[in-house]
């Protein structure tokens, strides 16, 4: 059965608060190399069909539910 | 005149609402359970605050999908009256009743405490009983009340005076200091274009009587009261 991983994180254009102090935190054990941190979500989905169908399902869902376009981007890959 | 207190899962200011229309605006009012596939009769719905479906996923992201949106949409499409407090006016956003979205206040701060609104605008029927400038004390309970939309759909609101509160000091200034959340232009809270429908993150049920704190809240009831009277 393929298995769905759908990555959602906040528009680069918004402020990730929690990045943000992740991204503090992170300096403060001195790693200063630490240019940005952008907090998300990750969901794994075990989808019964075929790959394409499969795409274009989740597509649907992400669109619909699992991210909001006004404030998310999301990405996902199928996989067998 | 009837209104209806939507219950989702997770709401808990459903009897706030309840008591501040009942016992203190005197108007009949019914509890409304998420699966109500029907509202009939009502002339003004309210979406309580509170945590439906716990905030997974995203606040208001499954609340959106319950069974009694359908029929709020129709609501709402019928010109009748919707008002979303707190976790109602999340759940608005995600339904596109209103645009926009909340998202993580900027401090990460669950802030509960008084603020000063600032009426933007009277020409609705949520804050034609209040004069425009006027300061209302209401209070804020969120830590996801931060509004944002992309900078033409800001601007779209304002030109169509449709910023209905802002976050003030108390001298009625929207500075940065004023603003609890880091909300956009300091909105706290927007109409749709037809105007009956209202979210706001602050709470003006709980600011319905004086033994509450403030009274400054009933003039937003009222005003929709008058105007379902008018009607």
């Amino acid at each position: 059965m393929p298995e769905v991983k759908v990555y959602v994180t906040l528009k680069p254009t918004l402020l990730d608060a929690q990045g943000r102090v992740v991204q503090n935190a992170l300096h403060g054990l001195g790693y200063d190399r630490v240019k940005q941190v952008r907090m998300g979500k990750y969901i794994v989905l075990d989808v019964d069909g075929d790959p394409e169908r499969v795409g274009r399902d989740v597509k649907e869902m992400c669109d619909r539910l699992l991210a909001n376009p006004v404030i998310e981007d999301y990405r996902f890959e199928v996989s067998e | 005149m009837r209104f209806g207190v939507v219950r989702f899962p997770g709401s808990n200011c459903d009897q706030d609402a309840f008591y501040a229309l009942r016992d203190v605006l005197r108007v009949d009012v019914d509890y409304v359970w998420h699966a109500e596939t029907r509202l009939r009769g009502y002339d003004c719905i309210v979406l309580p605050g509170g945590f439906s479906y716990g905030d997974y996923l995203r606040t208001g992201a499954v609340a959106r999908f319950s069974p009694v949106m359908g029929a709020v949409q129709e609501h709402a499409a019928r010109g009748r009256y919707v008002i979303g407090i707190c976790n109602g006016f999340q759940v608005l956003c995600e339904a596109h009743l209103l645009p926009g979205a909340l998202i993580r206040n900027t401090g990460l701060k669950f802030r509960c405490r008084q603020v000063r609104l600032r009426v933007e605008t009277t020409e609705t029927p949520w804050t034609c009983l209040a004069s425009t400038g006027a300061l209302l004390q209401v209070p804020i309970a969120h830590g996801e009340g931060c509004y944002v939309a992309d900078d033409e759909t800001v601007a779209m609101l304002e030109a169509s005076s449709r910023i209905v509160f802002r976050y003030t000091d108390s001298s009625g200034l929207a500075s940065a200091e004023s603003n609890p959340n880091g909300s956009a232009a300091n909105i706290a809270g927007i109409c749709n274009e037809q105007r009956n429908v209202l979210g706001m993150m602050p709470h003006p049920e709980r600011a319905s009587e004086a033994l509450l704190g403030s009274s400054d809240g009933r003039v937003i009831f009222e005003s929709v009261i008058r105007t379902i009277r008018g009607n």
